[in-house]
């Protein structure tokens, strides 16, 4: 039940807390007393992995597994690659298509004016939610034809091109596979694990193995996005044909349905919002991958970003960077409005009264072609008229890091030298069964046998791998970041979450923020603080303090209303009201919203490996140039792996918090 | 029973599925594809050699890579021709593709490249005797960071690129430290940072590349490579170790090509043979884009017109 806990209940429980710590700290005082295995895991990689074998060769399967499923002939007539290359090759179907309507055009047919394409975009807008859509639709098209000094109209029209075919296929696997996974329990088993493996998997280790099976080009560009994008779609379509009520279910049967009518006329309909919510989850996860998958070939915004970053051009860089993120907000917005919108009731009278949008988009269709025809500029506007300000942006980003380069320098150093270093020396100090053992007490407090046995199983993974001594450092970078992000993001959650107009713009900053290619601010990292633990971390809370200010205003946000005026009655203020009410209440939420730091640090740290970090992510790359498949794979599942053992403790830990402060689930 | 059924319902069901693309598009091999990577001169480059395939006839489709992904997508046939192979970044990948047996060592080309330690100028007025790596080494402390001990930091390339620089710094005794960056934007990133307020830096550089059109420097001075650097550790100035000695001043640059690339574009192949970029060509692609501000199409547009006579021989 909600309220303070009475205080003899708080010692024991105190007490309880600290329990788990003891073997650890045990393990960890009497380190000179362990055998040398039980330090440092045998045959671990210590300063540059170039082969490492590891206890259990994981690498050595997962590579021979590879070997067999290129060369093992299936009834001696064709093997697994040959399947995933046509598969491939069935993708490019769809993908000719998207091409040619939106920059190669059908032979002597052009590709979509950007006029039709703006005028579309307004209609869409207007008709969907008002005019403030079509503004922002409209406007986004309309940067991108206009700063388009330097080809970002035709670079946006590749991406989008990959992406038109990315979200529907995405989103239909994940619809498939969620369906599935609802109806039948032991499918759901399966694919529960698979999805959190998914979502935790750095892109660059599962890259080689989709150039091997897929090939590269805009294809395997688009295969990679989906194998990113299609988790959270499963997620929601379980979750919302779960929550359909049981009335519903039974007007279903009494109306005589079959099973196929059942879900298709019943069930889907039901969980409308939950599988519209998916649909607009796949669309930013597949924006998100925009610049990863145009390492394996995929044309666009991606690859110039890169180009231009790795000539220091961030100016140029910067105005692709808002393109991406324009282009996001856009088909997010409009992906919502679609959910929300409401049927209308089609007026009497003429054809243009009845139907005023389909009359609208037909007039510019014709008359964007009749324009098209008339003038070249209708179809791509002339180069004189399009605008950049990339040299303004250098100017600006150099006078920054210019100014800010000592003082920076100063706390850089301060940084480095006494909480950075020692903190690093600390986590390098931990035996691994000392880590083991704090893991699995945890989990034994929080879920018994059943996750100690779990958490204890993902941790000895890595020790075996060979990877832990590099796995300890992108621990430290992960934890001295997470500490960072609590401490900015739960202060901005709360100062946020007591006015409206705050909230908003501090969730729009938010948006902005996961949005914009995270790539661009490693550079103006190095500048400020040079290649250094600091610049990694930097970037790192820049990217990962979002989702802990997300979920701190929403649980501060969303305490019930009756618990909130009950402490008014009771004469709290307002300070009472945050500090004994709403954050105690809001407290489950927070974890999650740690959690999902964590997830979204992990995520950072591999791409902070671009600064020089001497981490996993360090190794993911090495993998990567020397197209070692299984090394890949197998560092990616140790990153991922990091991200379980703490999901798995801290969604506990926020059940049982839940629980206690009564909120039914 | 009905297990057995399904089973072979799903397998006759993704036989179909994948026998239809199948057919659909049995001559996917009728376009070259050309990869294009993230330094100006690879990207005019490749355009270039685009155009002259177009030229002779046929057709192509450029894919965006990473640069040394690409030999794994080489060696597998998924692309024809890479152009630009640099022997310091991509030796080791490209010897790794040609053991395969599935990539051709084509031709190197006249341009020869540099890859080395590399000092902005303004240094040498505070540290004498430069470019000597002596000279680097008694000045080591100004290199000196606040978390290097106190021995000074070269700033070296991603790991992947596989330079010996921790050996060489072994092996010469020199007071440094080997910080890789994680791209060449990072390095370029520390030396702009630097350089704006005159500190002092060691970074990896090479040459042909944009940076030494838009700041001064040099590259360290090491004793000369010679061969039997690398394998004889008796050689050098310390007789018992490998690596006491600079990088090769002329590592090769490479045209490397898939091995049924002369099979399926013969014409194509014709011209490849016959390619050859100077040192002057490389750099002038670079500076094209790089300093003079023109877009990639643009550049090799240009560079074809400036050199028509040199490329009308290869498309003979």
């Amino acid at each position: 039940m909600a309220g303070p806990v009475p205080a003899t209940e708080q010692m024991p429980s105190r007490l309880n807390m600290m329990a788990p710590m003891i073997p650890f700290a045990l393990l960890w005082l009497f380190k000179p007393l362990l055998p040398s295995w039980a330090i440092v895991p045998p045959k671990s990689c210590l300063g540059g992995c170039g082969t490492i074998e590891g206890l259990i060769p994981f690498v050595d399967w997962v590579n021979a597994g590879i070997q067999f499923l290129r060369s093992y002939e299936i009834f001696g007539l064709f093997t697994f690659r040959d399947i995933t290359r046509s598969i491939a090759r069935g993708i490019d179907v769809p993908l000719d298509f998207t091409e040619a309507l939106l920059y190669k055009g059908f032979g002597a047919v052009g590709p979509m004016p950007w006029v039709m394409i703006v005028g579309l975009m307004i209609v869409f807008g207007l008709y969907l939610r008002g005019w403030r859509l079509a503004l922002l639709g409209g406007g986004t098209f309309f940067y991108l034809s206009l700063f388009s000094l330097r080809g970002i109209w035709e670079l946006s029209m590749k991406t989008l091109s990959a992406i038109a075919v990315s979200v529907p296929l995405a989103a239909i696997i994940g619809l498939l596979i969620g369906i599935a996974a609802a109806k039948r329990q032991r499918i759901a088993m399966v694919v529960a694990p698979m999805l959190n493996i998914l979502q935790s998997l750095p892109h660059f280790s599962y890259l080689i193995i989709v150039a091997i099976f897929f090939g590269v080009g805009a294809k395997a560009g688009v295969i990679a996005t989906v194998i990113f994008a299609f988790p959270p779609m499963t997620r929601l379509t379980m979750l919302g044909l779960r929550e359909i009520s049981s009335e519903v279910r039974e007007a279903g049967i009494m109306a005589g349905c079959t099973r196929w009518q059942m879900l298709y006329k019943v069930e889907i309909p039901s969980a409308r919002s939950a599988l519209m919510l998916g649909v607009n989850q796949v669309i930013m996860q597949c924006l998100a991958m925009v610049v990863i998958a145009s390492f394996i070939g995929q044309p666009g915004l991606g690859h110039d970003l890169l180009t231009r970053l790795q000539n220091l051009r961030l100016g140029q860089a910067f105005e692709i960077g808002v393109a991406v993120v324009l282009i996001a907000v856009t088909l997010d917005r409009f992906s919502q409005a679609l959910v929300e919108k409401e049927p209308e009731r089609i007026k009497d009278g003429p054809l243009w009264v009845r139907h005023p949008y389909l009359c609208a988009i037909a007039l510019i269709i014709v008359g964007s072609i009749g324009l098209a025809s008339l003038t070249e500029a209708a179809v791509q506007l002339p180069k004189e008229y399009t605008v950049s300000i990339s040299s303004y942006l250098d100017a600006m980003i150099k006078f920054i890091t210019t100014s800010l380069f000592t003082p920076l320098g100063i706390l850089r150093d301060f940084l480095l030298v006494y909480v950075f270093m020692p903190t690093k020396a600390t986590f390098q100090s931990m035996p691994w069964v000392a880590v083991m053992a704090l893991i699995g007490c945890v989990g034994w407090k929080l879920g018994r046998w059943k996750l100690a046995l779990t958490v204890m199983a993902f941790v000895f993974f890595i020790a075996a791998s060979g990877y832990w001594v590099r796995a300890v450092i992108t621990l430290y970078m992960v934890f001295v970041a997470l500490c960072i992000c609590a401490a900015i993001g739960i202060p901005l959650g709360i100062w946020a979450a007591k006015k409206d107009r705050r909230t908003k713009f501090v969730l729009g900053l938010c948006d902005t923020f996961q949005t914009f290619p995270s790539f661009i601010y490693l550079l103006p990292a190095v500048m400020l603080f040079q290649i250094s633990d600091v610049s990694a971390i930097f970037a790192i809370v820049v990217y990962a303090t979002i989702p802990i200010t997300r979920y701190t205003i929403f649980g501060l946000r969303n305490v019930p209303s009756q618990i909130v005026e009950a402490a008014l009655t009771s004469g709290c203020t307002e300070r009472q009201m945050l500090w004994k009410v709403r954050m105690p209440m809001a407290f489950p939420e927070m974890l999650l919203g740690l959690n999902q730091t964590l997830m979204f640090a992990l995520f950072m740290v591999m791409i902070a490996g671009f600064i020089g970090t001497v981490d996993l992510s360090q190794e993911i790359f090495r993998a990567l140039s020397f197209n070692d498949g299984g090394k890949g794979l197998v560092i990616g599942l140790c990153v991922s792996l990091i991200g379980l053992t703490a999901d798995r403790l801290l969604v506990e830990w926020s059940n049982q918090q839940k629980k206690r402060l009564g909120f039914a689930n | 029973m009905s297990k057995t059924l399904k089973t072979a319902v799903i397998g006759a069901a993704l036989a179909a599925f994948t026998a239809l693309p199948m057919v659909a598009s049995a001559d996917s091999s009728g376009t070259i594809k050309i990869p294009t990577h993230n330094w100006s001169s690879q990207l005019v480059g490749a355009e270039v050699v685009g155009e002259l395939f177009k030229m002779v006839g046929e057709e192509i489709e450029y894919v965006p890579m990473d640069s040394q992904t690409v030999y794994q997508a080489m060696a597998d046939g998924d692309i024809d021709i890479v152009h630009e192979v640099w022997e310091g970044a991509f030796g080791a990948s490209f010897t790794k593709s040609l053991e395969t047996g599935n990539v051709i060592d084509l031709l190197t080309h006249d341009a020869v490249t540099r890859e080395d330690w590399w000092y902005p100028e303004y240094i040498e007025e505070v540290c004498p005797g430069l470019p000597d790596w002596k000279a680097l080494d008694k000045c080591s402390d100004m290199f000196a960071r606040a978390d290097s001990g106190g021995k000074g930091v070269f700033i070296g390339g991603p790991v992947d690129w596989l330079k010996h620089d921790a050996e060489k710094v072994e092996a010469l005794g020199m007071n440094f430290v080997v910080r890789n960056a994680g791209s060449a934007g990072a390095i370029w990133a520390e030396l702009d940072a630097a350089a704006a307020q005159k500190k002092p830096v060691v970074i990896f550089n090479w040459s042909p590349n944009f940076i030494g059109a838009k700041y001064a420097g040099k590259f360290v001075e090491f004793p000369t490579h010679d061969p039997k650097c690398t394998s004889d550790a008796s050689w050098g100035v310390n007789p018992n170790a490998l690596y006491d000695c600079g990088n090769p001043a002329t590592g090769y640059l490479k045209i490397g090509v898939n091995k049924d690339f002369e099979k399926n574009h013969p014409k194509a192949f014709k011209v490849a043979q016959q390619m050859n970029f100077s040192g002057p060509d490389i750099d002038k692609m670079a500076n094209y884009v790089d300093t003079d501000g023109l877009e990639v199409p643009e550049a090799a547009q240009q560079w074809l017109n400036d050199h028509e006579s040199k490329w009308k021989e290869w498309i003979k």
